[in-house]
């Protein structure tokens, strides 16, 4: 019997005898002591298949107990309900603690692999893939975000502009002064008619007009993008920069629309309590214009030491202002019928108060420690 | 423009504290930048010498007996211009001042000098922080007071405004003023120009006309006759120190103070040189010559204005007066001039000229022409003032038709409903003009006639006075609203949407996003070998440098500039992306900027850690980035072998689409890597073009496709095939074929057991219909006429 052969291993010792239990009368005593030596052998086992051994050894088809009751059929009619019971008896006995055993067994030898699989889980993780957009991306996209939800389209326009787009449609000719306020990189460009004036657009503001040209109103839009200035660069000042441009144009627009609009997408920025404020400025393509500021989210507009707005409590943030009656015109408007707004804004400086970064210098030098910060 | 408190004073009240009227000036649109404080001294007064002895001890001392009013004091003095009887500034001890040894400010202590007690100190320039003249001490005018603090005599406040183009009236003292009596409700009191008149009226001593009154819309002038040239008096020369000029001579000092003054430029001949008492302004003659106050000799156009005399130019009109006719200590007869210049051609000549001059700085901007006969007759009394002479009766004023008329502007209530959005009550706009120095006449119920004063010529407009009325009365008394206009379609930009989403793809794959300047040097587009030096790229006109130059023609250049860059401090991964424009050349149109992506993938293929291995990042890890983008964008790409001068020959694919180029993928030549000096065993490039990736985009995103009800089989196959056979043409036969769902390669092999030119390629492929479960006869069929296609079309056969 190879089965039994291959038993020896597992269950040491005094099972032989029992191998050949339909030999013997079945008694209450022989029952005892299958129940007995079973038992015994059970308390000593310690993994799953040498439990499914035992299993077969007492309780199998050619088991110990199945023995028994086939065995029934030797013994007394008078004794043979008795035995027959204490038979049934004593499986469901061996059934119960076979049962419980394995419980046990399970349970040792999930302690033992709990114990053998533990990590040490303060080693750094296998590294994910890390990218992110770059800053200025993220508050343009922010910005903008904020305005859309005010019903506002996003548009873009060429970086390299006409003089005519980005200085003359905008109420600034040829020989203004107000020109200084803008140092232009001009394009090495042959115009046959010696008239046009290629440029790096200084700002995102011609989309104003090429906008307005080509729909009538209403609009509401606003236009990111790459401006550049002919300007040395410095903490705050670089030449190559991007804007943030916005318009709204159409029946009834007014400075208080102006100041609500601003006023909402201060709080989008900068948090619910923001408080806005106007002064006056200048810009040639829109009157009045003014120079928007949010009061102080580092130090709540206190002002006294403040690094961020520098005592002052308050932060200038942006340009604005109704759109100049001249550029209305210049697009051939009804200035009776339509008014409007504009404003613009540099992202880099808006990012810079929102992350504390203290030098312009870091956006475009894509150094990769600043850059994976955001 | 820098505005001393002092003076402005001497036309307005000023009771505000400094902080607050700089705060309420920059509200209403005069910025006020630095305020630089004068003085600020403590325990220093102006003091009277009485006299002056030698020091009993030290040949180069004196002892001064100082009166400071109600006390005498004896003061040990070593500067060579101390004299009886002159005012003096007398620091006591406790007095802060600069010692010139230390170079630092200290308090003052008693001190014996050589033996002898001091009780303070006759204080020069540098000692008190007001200049660097140390050689000798400051004197005082003859009615400064003596015993008053100096502090209050010369301490002042100098406002540096930041002026926006348009207020020109503000680079002048009066102009300020009338803006600061707006703020604080005070009235302006404009200085005394009147004088007395004497001898041979000016008509019949100087000949002037105006030739080109386009360029001159108004020309005035006065005689001076017998002046004394020589320095000026010392609150004049104060002055102009502290509104930045330097003080020249008396009369040329006026004409500076009367510009700070009132913003008019005015200029004055040395009449004895004018040739025959004649002046003429009229446009230069072509070549003509003009050696300038600068002893700069220039050569004229017809572009610019001169005042000539009879024979030459003597001057550049509102730019700067000509050597010829400069005054000098000789001179005896002023000619005075105050005109009006035409401002664009002002500034077209000074920038031709490349001569910023103060007083083109205004000219520019359009000086109003009332202007010029009220400060000319403010001058001509100021310089009779401070240089004596007669002046002879009467002025000469030519003026054109267009020169002289005020502005007048109609603002109606209307109006400023429809701009502000909120009601002004007339008589709340007729007060804040008032103020403003604007007078105005009713008309109708709901309207004023403007006019507006001589100092402004920045209100032309309704709009103007609009703005004029909001930043006096403030914005914040302007309600806020939110739209109320209908919100209007917006129109999706496509290319936009495309690259938002293709960065998106690039940053959540592990990309991080770099931004470049535009503006490359020729030499990097030729290390990158990408300079056509047929077609040179855009350039800029006037480069602030000449590594910002032109107009990039590709990313690649930026993007392995900044790994090199980030080599110096990492060892990678490096995996980046721009997105940005790149610009090509266009026959009389705006160049065209074509949206590209490029990403660049260098270095280990993850960060360096305790689990992972140490390969680099190669041509499969940007060609799988690329695929991935263009799986999720739902467009058909090819990968064809293609050569680029970038790329290393061999490890380049052109990406393609039915009609056209899409992208590039490849890596770096070697000689690229050696010329930019970058540290890595390889450099994968990909490149998208999102003009074409648009063309290609389907018309719906993604089409839903039903999951395969019925299992696929599997088969095995490991092939055989000449080494040349691509892999994707393979692959495309197998997915191709009929039966076939899809096939993923496994396995690629050479060497032991195949043949030499010969590789090994393992495919699982799967087998599988829509409608059924297909029988291994079903696949077995499939599979043979597969193996069939294969050894027909490419020479694959099955490995043995
Ligand atoms: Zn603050």
């Amino acid at each position: 019997m190879p089965r039994d052969q291959n038993l020896r291993d597992y269950i040491p010792g005094g099972i032989l005898s029992l191998t050949e239990p339909s030999i013997q009368r079945p008694s209450a005593q022989s029952i005892e002591d299958i129940i007995a030596a079973a038992s015994a052998e059970l308390e000593s086992i310690q993994d799953l298949a040498a439990l499914d051994q035992w299993r077969v050894l007492y309780l199998g088809r050619r088991g110990a107990l199945t023995m028994v009751l086939r065995g029934l059929a030797s013994i007394e009619v008078s004794e043979r309900k008795a035995v027959g019971a204490l038979a049934n008896q004593a499986k469901t006995t061996l059934e119960d603690r076979l049962k419980e055993r394995v419980r046990q067994v399970n349970e040792e030898s999930l302690k033992i692999s709990e114990n053998r699989d533990r990590l040490d889980v303060t080693l750094p993780g296998r590294p994910a893939l890390k990218g992110s957009l770059h800053p200025t991306t993220q508050i343009v996209r922010e910005i903008c975000d904020a305005f859309v939800a005010m019903g506002f389209g996003v548009v873009e326009g060429p970086e390299v502009e006409w003089d005519h787009y980005n200085f003359e449609m905008l109420n600034i000719p040829k020989g203004h002064p107000a020109r200084d306020m803008w140092n232009t990189l001009w394009v090495d460009y042959d115009d046959p008619e010696k008239e046009k004036a290629m440029l790096l657009r200084t700002h995102t503001s011609p989309m104003q007009a090429r906008v307005m040209e080509s729909r009538e109103p209403p609009i509401r839009v606003v236009v990111p993008g790459k401006c550049y200035r002919y300007e040395a660069t410095d903490a705050t000042h670089e030449w190559h920069f991007y804007q943030v441009e916005g318009l709204a144009v159409g029946e009834g627009i007014t400075f208080a629309d102006l100041k609500g609009t601003l006023y909402e997408f201060a709080r989008r920025m900068f948090g619910e309590e923001r408080k806005i404020r106007f002064r006056c400025d200048y810009f040639p393509f829109v009157e009045p214009g003014v120079d928007m500021s949010i009061d102080c989210f580092a130090c709540q507009g206190d002002g006294d030491g403040c690094r961020i707005c520098r005592d002052s409590g308050w932060i200038e943030i942006m340009g604005a202002g109704m759109i100049h009656p001249r550029v209305l015109e210049g697009v051939g408007y009804d200035v009776e019928k339509y008014t409007g707004f504009a404003f613009g804004m540099g992202p880099e400086r808006i990012a810079m108060l929102k992350y504390g970064i203290d030098d312009i210098r870091h956006f475009y030098a894509n150094d990769l420690r600043f850059l994976r910060q955001f | 423009m820098k505005i001393s408190l002092s003076w402005l004073k001497q036309y307005v009240d000023v009771d505000l504290p400094v902080s607050e009227l700089s705060h309420r000036l920059t509200m209403a649109g005069i910025e006020v930048g630095e305020v630089e404080i004068i003085g600020g001294w403590t325990e220093v007064f102006v003091g009277h010498v009485t006299d002056v002895r030698p020091h009993p001890n030290a040949d180069r001392l004196r002892l001064c007996v100082v009166n400071t009013g109600n006390e005498e004091m004896e003061v040990v003095c070593g500067a060579p211009n101390v004299a009886p009887d002159q005012n003096i500034c007398l620091a006591k001890v406790g007095a802060k001042v600069y010692n010139t040894h230390t170079e630092r400010y200290e308090i003052l202590g008693p001190a014996k000098i050589r033996g002898v007690e001091s009780q303070g100190m006759i204080c020069s320039a540098v000692e008190l922080g007001l200049g660097a003249e140390n050689d000798g001490i400051i004197v005082l005018p003859d009615d400064a007071p003596v015993g008053a603090s100096l502090d209050d005599y010369l301490g002042d406040v100098v406002l540096d405004l930041e002026l926006t183009p348009n207020r020109l009236d503000c680079l002048s003292v009066l102009g300020v003023a009338y803006e600061v009596a707006a703020i604080t409700g005070k009235e302006v009191v404009e200085p005394e120009a009147s004088y007395h008149e004497s001898g041979v009226p000016i008509s019949e001593q100087v000949k002037i006309s105006v030739a080109d009154p386009d360029l001159c819309p108004r020309y005035t002038a006065s005689l001076l006759q017998g002046v004394t040239i020589g320095p000026s008096p010392q609150w004049l020369q104060d002055l102009l120190i502290k509104g930045g000029l330097r003080p020249i001579n008396n009369v040329v000092d006026v004409t500076n103070f009367v510009m700070l003054e009132y913003n008019q430029p005015l200029h004055s001949f040395d009449y004895d040189r004018i040739k025959d008492a004649t002046v003429i302004v009229r446009r230069a003659r072509l070549g003509e010559k003009l050696t300038t106050l600068d002893d700069i000799e220039r050569t004229l156009c017809t572009d610019n204005l001169v005042i000539a005399d009879a024979n030459d130019a003597i001057g550049l009109g509102g730019v700067i007066g000509g050597a010829n006719s400069e005054i000098n200590e000789n001179t005896i007869n002023v000619l005075l001039e105050s005109a009006t210049f035409n401002g664009a051609n002002n500034r077209e000549t000074a920038q031709a000229m490349e001569l910023r001059t103060e007083a083109t700085l205004r000219f520019e901007k359009g000086l109003r022409a009332e202007l010029a006969p009220i400060a000319l007759r403010r001058a001509t009394a100021l310089i009779q003032e401070v240089a004596g002479g007669t002046i002879a009766p009467g002025i000469v004023d030519i003026v054109s038709e267009e020169g002289a008329e005020p502005a007048v502007v109609t603002l109606t209530s209307g109006k400023i409903r429809r701009m502000l959005g909120m009601d002004v009550g007339l008589k709340q706009t007729q007060e804040t003009l008032t103020s403003l120095g604007f007078t105005w006449e009713v008309e109708g119920d709901a309207a004023l006639k403007v006019t507006v004063p001589y100092w402004r010529n920045d209100v032309n407009i309704e709009e103007d006075l609009v703005e004029e009325v909001v930043r006096t009365i403030g914005y914040e008394s302007v309600p806020t609203t939110m739209l109320s206009s209908p919100i209007p379609f917006q129109h999706p930009v496509p290319v936009m949407n495309l690259r938002d989403k293709v960065k998106d793809l690039l940053t959540s794959a592990g990309i991080q996003e770099v931004i470049n300047y535009p503006l490359v040097t020729l030499q990097q587009l030729e290390q990158v070998r990408q300079l056509d030096t047929e077609a040179l790229p855009i350039r800029v006109a006037n480069p602030m440098s000449s590594d910002r130059e032109y107009l990039r023609t590709t990313l690649r250049a930026s993007i392995l500039g900044t790994l090199a860059a980030n080599q110096s401090h990492s060892i990678g991964p490096f995996r980046l992306f721009e997105a940005g424009r790149v610009f090509t050349p266009r026959e009389d149109d705006l160049p065209d900027e074509k949206e590209t992506v490029t990403g660049l993938l260098a270095g280990l293929r993850h960060e360096p850690s305790w689990l992972e291995d140490e390969t680099h990042m190669d041509f499969y890890d940007a060609k799988g980035i690329v695929e991935l983008v263009f799986e999720r964008l739902s467009v058909n790409v090819t990968y064809q072998p293609a050569e680029d001068p970038t790329f290393y020959p061999g490890r380049c694919a052109v990406i393609e689409t039915s009609d056209s180029v899409v992208g590039m993928v490849g890596e770096v030549h070697p000689v690229v890597m050696e010329r930019l000096g970058l540290d890595s065993p390889q450099v994968a490039i990909f490149e998208l073009y999102l003009e074409p990736i648009l063309a290609a985009l389907p018309e719906s995103q993604r089409n839903f496709e039903a999951l395969p009800r019925y299992p696929s089989a599997t088969r095995d196959l490991a092939l055989v095939m000449p080494a040349d056979v691509s892999a994707g043409l393979v692959t495309r036969v197998i997915t191709g074929h009929r039966g076939v769902h899809h096939a993923e390669l496994f396995d690629i092999y050479v060497g032991e057991n195949i043949s030499e030119g010969s590789k090994s390629l393992a495919f699982h492929v799967y087998f599988q219909a829509r409608d059924r479960t297909l029988t291994n006869e079903e696949v077995n069929k499939s599979l043979d006429g597969l193996l069939r296609t294969l050894d027909r079309e490419l020479n694959v056969t099955l490995r043995v």
